[in-house]
């Protein structure tokens, strides 16, 4: 492995330990509530280019050693790979299928959600996480979410999701319990959408 | 938020990597103490932003018998480690062995200064020399105490070499 060069890196938490506690707990009730945004305020203030401060805040919270990291390739090479590895000391992988979390803008090409490791039968938690930043959480297609967490049903309008999101989520929610999870992020705010739910689109 | 590439990497004094393991060493192995009796002399308060904040964690340190064997796990030591960087934006790391955050983020601190053409002969005139000659010191007179101690068995053979 090559030396870093820490010459540019950006700082991680400003508070490691509170930093990334906060950000968990807001992870956590991005999947329990669903389409709710959540603040994941505790981000640092200077990112790498091509990333947004939720995603780095994801990064910095859940990544390690032990987490393969697929990295789109606009960012592969650069700022925020440098970032990943200082900070995470995480594995980057080409690989979507051996990738415990990917990260991506959310108009990658190569970022669609029925490429990556869905887990198996005996093993569904063995499944990639998507980290999907959106140029915006509101303004785009109109989304219905239902499913556990969410009393009835609720709508979302991330932009900048690839027209066949709602095509694949249900692909891969076909083989449920396999599947991903996913977050989309957009400055400091993150919604979760766990494989639980369904999706649909509003016609309107 | 800025996006952090857009600053240009800082002039760095030309130093050979094993010059600057001399002086990582120098500050990793001074007992914190003395890191910090000699940081205070420096007499230096440098503006920097922590990259990564000291912290303490455990590395395994590997061995080989007689320095050709194979790699085996001789056991883990406790080590304490930081990154910062200046503002004038020379990167400093430091590694220390035992828990003492000070020491690490002072070893940083003091790597980085070497790095900059400002600072880099007045910190390793009254910082990197002293530490180096106190601890040659120290290790010479805790040879020489030991030397004192020797005994010459006149009943041994002494093992000679091959003849050349």
């Amino acid at each position: 492995m090559s030396a870093l060069d820490l010459s540019r890196v950006a700082p991680g938490f400003a508070d490691p330990v509170h930093g990334s506690q906060a950000s968990f707990r807001a992870l956590m009730d991005a999947l329990a509530r669903p389409g709710r945004v959540q603040a994941l305020a505790s981000g640092p203030d200077t990112v790498p280019e091509g990333l947004d401060p939720a995603a780095a805040a994801i990064a910095l919270t859940l990544f390690d050693i032990d987490t393969p990291v697929w990295l789109a390739p606009a960012l592969r090479g650069g700022a925020a790979e440098t970032f990943l590895r200082f900070h995470c000391s995480c594995p980057i992988t080409g690989d979507p299928m051996a990738a415990a979390f990917a990260l991506a803008s959310a108009q990658t090409p190569e970022a669609r959600l029925t490429g990556f490791q869905t887990g198996e039968e005996k093993y569904p938690d063995r499944s990639t996480t998507l980290v999907l930043m959106c140029p915006s959480l509101s303004g785009g297609r109109r989304l219905s979410l239902s499913g556990p967490g969410i009393k009835g049903d609720c709508e979302i309008e991330p932009s900048g999701l690839s027209d066949a999101f709602v095509s694949d989520w249900a692909a891969t929610q076909s083989r449920f319990q396999c599947g991903v999870d996913v977050f989309l992020t957009c400055g400091r705010q993150t919604i979760g959408l766990p494989r639980t739910l369904s999706i649909n689109e509003v016609r309107s | 938020m800025t996006p952090s590439s857009d600053r240009q990497p800082p002039k760095l004094v030309e130093s050979s990597s094993s010059d600057r393991q001399a002086w990582l060493g120098v500050l990793a192995r001074s007992s914190p103490a003395d890191v910090a009796a000699a940081w205070s002399a420096v007499d230096l308060s440098p503006s920097f932003e922590v990259l990564r904040p000291a912290e303490t964690g455990l590395v395994m340190v590997r061995g080989r018998q007689g320095g050709e064997g194979g790699a085996f796990n001789l056991g883990e030591m406790t080590v304490t480690r930081a990154v910062i960087r200046l503002a004038s934006g020379e990167t400093g790391v430091g590694y220390v062995s035992g828990r003492d955050k000070p020491h690490a983020l002072t070893a940083a601190i003091v790597d980085a200064l070497m790095q900059s053409p400002a600072h880099a002969d007045s910190v390793r005139a009254r910082m990197i020399e002293p530490l180096r000659r106190k601890r040659e010191d120290a290790r010479s007179e805790a040879s020489r105490k030991a030397a004192a101690t020797r005994v010459e068995f006149f009943t041994m053979v002494r093992e000679r070499g091959p003849k050349t």
